[in-house]
């Protein structure tokens, strides 16, 4: 029964943590992180999508040595961050349409090698519907060109921005603008959609993450490995959005997690095509426990409780810990 | 400004915008009591202590350790660790050992040598204490702290009153008893040995105290009528347990009867074992589950090869050995005779009913209340008698080593506040920090640590200490199980969870700051905080 002494309270589940190294901290922890987005920017309160930007960018700024530029699409993000003539950003950064972030950032890699600036990284970044639909030819192109560049995308699950339409990466039975809860197959349908960072990992290209903002340790890890490499790097975060999913605010980042410990949303990285690692389930949890705080689900739980689609979700959960296997030993 | 083609304005932050303004309830800081503290008979800042410990800062816990408790290497012994019966960590998995880490700082420090910082300046004051038990002894040490010129007059050869003359060697080693006892000396506490206090109002007028603090213990042994022969010797536990301290060792015979259900019945039982006795026989009027004695003692009691007889009581000890009789449990839960009667072997019985206080000093002392054979005492433990103050099993309360010290350090508390004139207020308790307000994902996973244990042929034949220690890596590990319920311990989630960065961060030690004007009240703060240390509260708007 030797116990073993690495054992820190709270690990590296938390933020910070005064028990580990230093250099085992995260970059949030830091007092003097760049805070990339600023204080007084106009997302909602409890905003996924603005923490994990500023969690993605002041990673990368730390990786970087703050040399980093950015190209953003249309979007919440970028709406929300840069009402004329304020900006919350604290990166050189540069906006130009909802669907064109990668070309852009393709010519600005293009530009800082012309000027011989290696030190200078390149992100892109954009939602699921800037990333997913709209932006997907240019990104693939970006991956195929294998261009410098890592690509975030913020995943909230459907056009935000514009009043909560459906997106390429909406799932299945969830209820927005544009996919009424009525009928027999309330929601959204079952059977479409993308796979964004499968489609990315079928490019071959140097490295494609999954992470959500309830693991900051894991996501921090995971950009600094992008920005040490060159070419194209694709990583695909998950961020609760509270208006849109008719949650709480406070919840966003247990929802992320339970999409996370359910298996909803697997979390993993891959190299050229094959995953490399994934992020154990902790304490496994039945579908439910996600989609009942979010209202765009309530109609799987009344009037008339539904549980044959809620097990079409666990079925689809159940194969995501399966094909990545969320639950093995080795896991980390 | 020269503006480019269709610019009109100048560039500008969003820190312009102060979204505070959005805000229908706010975060802030709260700190609330942990159960740990709150369950500690001697009031011990146990979280305080183990945040020390947990980053290897022994010397620090220690120091925080003893500000409420001069005696942890003993606690970390004896103590009943009612602790660890309230910790919030045994809704996960099993309650941080405290116990094992509080013995671990006090070994630690007898090793090491730390002593005790400077008392504060003299305040020309005398207190009388009479009896160095834990009591006694913990009411010298805080007093001497305090300033004041302490002297303890014992009626007894040596220091430490039932830890010495009570408690089994196998529980506590007398070493450990005389180093913590010695540390308190050193404040410069007087300490008189054979010295009964026969009346202690003559007692304070010749010495010139000020006031004068009682804890001379419950010593009389109760005795049952047991109709006896002269075969079976029938003796009192109190007066065989005082005895192992001397030379001799008590005449027991091979078939010990130890009558009574509670720890000192245990502790009676396992010294007949380890004195040689091939049997050591419990006789209890009542089920197990009614014994006084504590569970995981009946448990290691059993091990060693003691017996029980539960629900049956001692009908007369004669030339045949004992006779017992069947006892059943009416309604109410009263054992009720039954009429049948059995005779076992026995050489003696050792009576374990529990002790009376001699309060003979105080016989010349008027208007003292006296109930149930216990001097009662207010909440600031003073008698009737004014400057008179008593504590430990002399006054009505749970008979333990560490209640007593609390009575000892409550009583000079009160005591240095009576001779300076003024009156103690004790800070007004925090609310209490439950389980429900913890979000215990953050925590990692980790049992409990198990101390290890004497193999059981020495524990039935030596008196050599039964429960071992922890080491350092052991100690570290479980120090660092503990939640830190209800008190920030700067894990840094509230300041990298707040989507507007409306935390400020001051720096170890400092804590955390909310910037109200860019707070937009969503609470992930509240919600992620491990500890519970952040609560919501509604704007008025
Ligand atoms: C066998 C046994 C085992 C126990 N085990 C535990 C245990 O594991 N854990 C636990 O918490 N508690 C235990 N207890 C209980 C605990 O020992 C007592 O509750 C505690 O010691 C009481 O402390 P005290 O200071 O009030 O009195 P005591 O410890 O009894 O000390 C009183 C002192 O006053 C002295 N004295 C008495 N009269 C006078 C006088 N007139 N003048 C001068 N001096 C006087 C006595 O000689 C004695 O030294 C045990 C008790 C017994 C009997
Ligand atoms: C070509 C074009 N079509 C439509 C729009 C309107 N538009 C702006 S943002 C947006 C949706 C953004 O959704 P997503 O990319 O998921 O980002 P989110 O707001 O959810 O973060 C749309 C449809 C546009 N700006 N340009
Ligand atoms: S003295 Fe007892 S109750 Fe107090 S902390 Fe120590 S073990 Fe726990
Ligand atoms: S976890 Fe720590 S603070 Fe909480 S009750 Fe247990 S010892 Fe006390
Ligand atoms: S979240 Fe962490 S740092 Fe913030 S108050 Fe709670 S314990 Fe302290
Ligand atoms: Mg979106």
């Amino acid at each position: 029964m030797h116990q073993p002494i690495k054992f820190y309270q709270t690990g590296t589940h938390t933020i910070g943590n005064r028990l580990l190294k230093p250099e085992q901290r995260t970059v949030q922890s830091d007092r003097g992180r760049s805070n990339s987005l600023n204080c007084g920017h106009r997302a909602c309160q409890g905003c996924g999508e603005a923490l994990g930007a500023r969690y993605a960018i002041d990673a990368a700024m730390d990786a970087t040595r703050r040399q980093l530029i950015a190209a953003n699409a249309t979007g919440c993000l970028e709406v929300f961050s840069t009402p004329y003539p304020e900006s919350s950003w604290q990166i050189p950064w540069l906006h130009s349409l909802f669907g064109n972030a990668a070309a852009v950032a393709t010519g600005m890699a293009a530009a800082m090698k012309v000027k011989n600036r290696s030190d200078v990284r390149v992100i892109a970044q954009g939602g699921d519907g800037g990333t997913t639909d709209i932006g997907l030819g240019g990104l693939s192109g970006m991956f195929e060109r294998n261009d410098d560049v890592l690509y975030i995308c913020y995943d909230n699950e459907a056009y935000m921005n514009t009043g909560v339409q459906r997106s390429s990466a909406t799932p299945p039975a969830a209820r927005t603008a544009t996919t009424a809860a009525v009928g027999d197959e309330p929601g959204n349908v079952f059977g479409q959609g993308k796979d964004m960072p499968a489609i990315a990992m079928a490019h071959g290209i140097p490295y494609v993450a999954t992470a959500t903002v309830a693991d900051l340790h894991d996501l921090e890890d995971k950009v600094a490995k992008a920005i040490a490499i060159r070419g194209a790097k694709y990583i695909h975060i998950f961020v609760p959005c509270p208006l849109g999913w008719g949650a709480a605010a406070h919840d966003t980042i247990r929802l992320a997690r339970l999409a996370k410990e359910t298996g909803i949303f697997p979390v993993f990285e891959a190299e050229r095509g094959e995953v490399t690692g994934v992020l154990r389930i902790r304490r496994k949890t039945p579908v439910e426990e996600y989609l009942k705080p979010q209202r765009r689900f309530a109609h799987l739980f009344a009037p008339t409780p539904r549980p044959d689609v809620i097990a079409r979700i666990q079925a689809i959960a159940d194969r995501n810990i399966r094909r990545y296997g969320l639950l093995d030993e080795g896991a980390r | 400004m020269q503006k480019p083609f269709a610019v009109t304005l100048d560039p500008g932050s969003s820190r312009a915008n102060h979204t505070g303004s959005w805000r229908t309830s706010r975060p802030v800081y709260v700190d609330n009591l942990p159960p740990c503290n709150g369950a500690c008979p001697a009031g011990e800042n146990i979280q305080a202590w183990l945040f020390h410990a947990e980053a290897g800062a022994y010397e620090a816990a220690w120091r925080v350790l003893v500000r409420d408790n001069p005696f942890p290497a003993i606690m970390g012994r004896v103590c009943y660790h009612p602790c660890e019966g309230a910790c919030n960590r045994r809704k996960l998995d099993e309650p941080v050992g405290i116990n094992s880490v509080e013995r671990f700082l006090g070994d630690e420090a007898i090793r090491r040598g730390w002593k005790f910082d400077a008392p504060a300046a003299s305040s020309g004051k005398r207190v009388l204490v009479v009896g160095a038990g834990p009591s006694g002894l913990a009411a010298a040490y805080h007093l001497a702290m305090l300033g004041h010129r302490v002297t303890i007059r014992e009626a007894g050869p040596l220091a430490g009153g039932m830890m010495r003359f009570g408690i089994p060697k196998y529980r506590l080693q007398r070493d450990v008893l005389d180093a913590e006892v010695h540390r308190i000396l050193e404040l410069g506490v007087e300490l008189v040995l054979n010295s009964k206090v026969e009346d202690i109002i003559e007692a304070i007028k010749d010495g010139g105290f000020d006031a004068a603090f009682l804890a001379v213990g419950a010593h009389i042994a109760r005795r049952a009528y047991i109709p006896a022969g002269d075969a079976v010797r029938v003796l009192d536990a109190v007066s065989v347990l005082r005895g192992l301290e001397g030379e001799e060792r008590p005449m027991l015979g091979r078939r010990v009867v130890v009558y009574g259900g509670g720890n000192t019945a245990i502790d009676m039982a396992r010294t007949a074992k380890r004195l040689g006795a091939t049997e050591a026989l419990i006789v209890y009027r009542r089920t197990r589950e009614k014994m006084p004695a504590h569970d995981f003692e009946v448990e290691e009691a059993l091990q060693e090869g003691v017996m029980i007889r539960w629900l049956s009581t001692i009908r007369q000890a004669g030339s045949q050995g004992i006779t017992l009789e069947k006892m059943v449990l009416d309604e109410k839960g009263f054992p009720q005779p039954t009429g049948e009667l059995e005779t076992i072997a026995a050489d003696s019985v050792v009576l374990a009913l529990g002790q009376d206080v001699d309060l003979s000093l105080l016989d010349k002392v008027p208007g003292l209340e006296i109930v149930d054979g216990v001097v009662k005492v207010g909440s600031d433990m003073m008698t009737r008698h004014p400057g008179l103050f008593a504590g430990g099993d002399m006054v009505p309360s749970e008979r333990t080593v560490t209640v007593a010290v609390g009575h000892g350090k409550k009583a000079a508390r009160h005591i240095d506040a009576w001779l300076r004139g003024r009156t103690y207020a004790p800070a007004p308790k925090h609310a209490d920090a439950t389980f429900e307000r913890l979000n215990a994902w953050y925590y990692s996973d980790a049992p409990k640590t198990v101390r290890p244990m004497l193999d059981l042929i020495r524990r039935q034949s030596t008196f050599d200490e039964v429960q071992g220690a922890l080491d350092e890596s052991t100690a570290l590990f479980e120090a660092r199980r503990c939640l830190s319920c209800g008190n920030c311990f700067e894990c840094d989630n509230c300041y990298g969870v707040c989507p507007d960065s409306a935390v400020i961060k001051l720096g170890p030690g400092e804590r955390y700051r909310f910037d109200y004007d860019y707070c937009k009240g969503c609470g992930i703060c509240a919600e992620e905080c491990p500890c519970g240390a952040i609560s919501m509260i509604p704007e008025d708007i």
